[in-house]
């Protein structure tokens, strides 16, 4: 797959010298996007060379930046082609692009345009100003749900080999035979490791405003207490014995850590976490997730000595 | 601040000063955020606790008035920094072999 499209300058319909001039990263979804949203009109695109990244990270980490948006504006010989000094950058380039800086460099002057591609048009048809609306990014619902399987995917290979260690390990030491100990807590464990996985990668991302708590990891285990206790509920309801209840709420424990540590994953692909808060965030998260999974695990093992 | 999510409170490293602003606004046109805003010719932090510390303000600052460092709120990346592996490479990572794509790790956009 080729995600790429070449750095240069492209034209859109047929420009000419007072044609608006858009910029954009040479992410090949970026490109189609501002193609599709722009279509009808006639407009230079200058496509800056991003690796490949889309612009919001490039603009992060500098590719999508002031020298690469100069360099690649001088060389397109674009101060030739049209008679006007404006550009249009996406908004979320500005991370990584100094207006002013570019201004100073090339004679050219920015204008942000708004987050989404989609509301370009109305953009230059109220005279290149953006509503509030266009210039915060939100987070809905959709775009969380297209993140779970990024979420979901990767952590299944971590349940590939957690889910049969489990399995057999339910099947040592408890007092039936090892045969009938894993249909009964080996079954259980894995099932609690399931709900644990839900919680974190799926329900958290899709859950996200409605989850108490603002720190992932508390989102996380609330949504894996929710789901560790419907698997307690469906293998048999309250725990009555002290056995096993060692053993239901040593795999809770394991269960909520392993939801809490898949919820603070998602701060990653979350559009509004900060780096200072992440930091934060794990300070506290990562030693008492760290402590609850052993915890966990040894009351999951005691519970075979009560 | 309706619609829009809000992280942990009182962490961002923002810095505003305000002697320095003159009013340009260009700050508030590139916040995602909504947390500037001009009031009587000087600009305002808002919605502080909404600031995911994306360095567009201070990047287009042309006084140099507002000051954040700047960052990917990843929890994948500070664990590999950590870890003392390469830095922020949490998203978008460019796959060694030379092919260019959105290749991510686990939660990264
Ligand atoms: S960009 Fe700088 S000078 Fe302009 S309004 Fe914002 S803080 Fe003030
Ligand atoms: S760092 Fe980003 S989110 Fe924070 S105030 Fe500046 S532009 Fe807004």
């Amino acid at each position: 797959m080729n995600y790429t499209v070449d750095p240069g300058l492209y034209a859109l319909g047929a420009p000419d010298k007072q044609s608006p001039v858009l910029v954009t990263a040479n992410f090949k979804l970026s490109f189609d996007r501002l193609r599709s949203a722009f279509g009808g009109r006639n407009a230079w695109i200058l496509v800056l060379d991003t690796k490949g990244i889309n612009v919001w990270c490039a603009a992060g980490k500098g590719t999508f930046g002031t020298d690469e948006l100069t360099g690649r504006l001088k060389a397109s010989g674009l101060e030739k082609i049209v008679s006007h000094r404006h550009l249009i950058l996406p908004q979320l380039s500005a991370p990584g692009v100094a207006a002013h800086a570019v201004k100073r460099a090339c004679g050219f002057s920015v204008a942000y345009g708004p987050i989404r591609a989609g509301d370009l048009s109305e953009f230059m048809d109220r005279g290149m100003k953006a509503t509030p609306e266009m210039r915060t990014k939100r987070f809905p619902l959709a775009e969380r749900a297209v993140l779970v399987p990024m979420e979901f995917i990767p952590a299944l290979k971590w349940m590939a080999v957690l889910l049969p260690l489990f399995l057999v390990l339910g099947g040592v030491g408890f007092s039936g035979t090892f045969r009938g100990d894993i249909t009964t807590h080996g079954i259980q464990a894995a099932f609690m490791l399931t709900g644990g996985l839900l919680a974190g990668a799926v329900l958290t991302p899709l859950l996200l405003p409605w989850l108490p708590g603002r720190a992932f990891a508390a989102k996380g285990a609330v949504a894996g207490l929710i789901t560790g206790c419907i698997v307690i509920f469906l293998s048999g309801g309250a725990p009555d014995t002290a056995a096993i209840q060692a053993e239901s709420s040593g795999m809770l424990l394991i269960s909520v850590a392993l939801a809490a540590y898949l919820a603070m994953n998602f701060t990653g692909a979350s559009d509004y976490t900060s780096l200072s808060g992440v930091r934060r965030e794990m300070q506290w998260a990562a030693p008492l997730l760290i402590a609850g999974a052993t915890l966990g695990l040894i009351l999951w093992t005691a519970a075979r000595f009560l | 601040m309706a619609n829009t999510l809000t992280y942990l409170k009182n962490v961002t490293t923002l810095a505003l000063d305000a002697d320095l602003c003159v009013g340009c606004g260009m700050c508030t046109v590139v916040c995602p955020r909504a947390v500037l805003s001009l009031k009587n010719g000087k600009v305002e932090i808002v919605e502080r606790d909404a600031c995911m510390e994306c360095g567009a303000c201070a990047q287009n600052c042309p006084t140099r008035a507002l000051k954040v460092d700047a960052g990917v709120g990843c929890a994948a990346a500070v664990i590999n920094t950590a870890l003392g592996r390469s830095g922020d490479e949490c998203c978008c990572v460019v796959d060694a072999n030379g092919k260019t794509g959105p290749v991510c790790g686990p939660g990264c956009c």
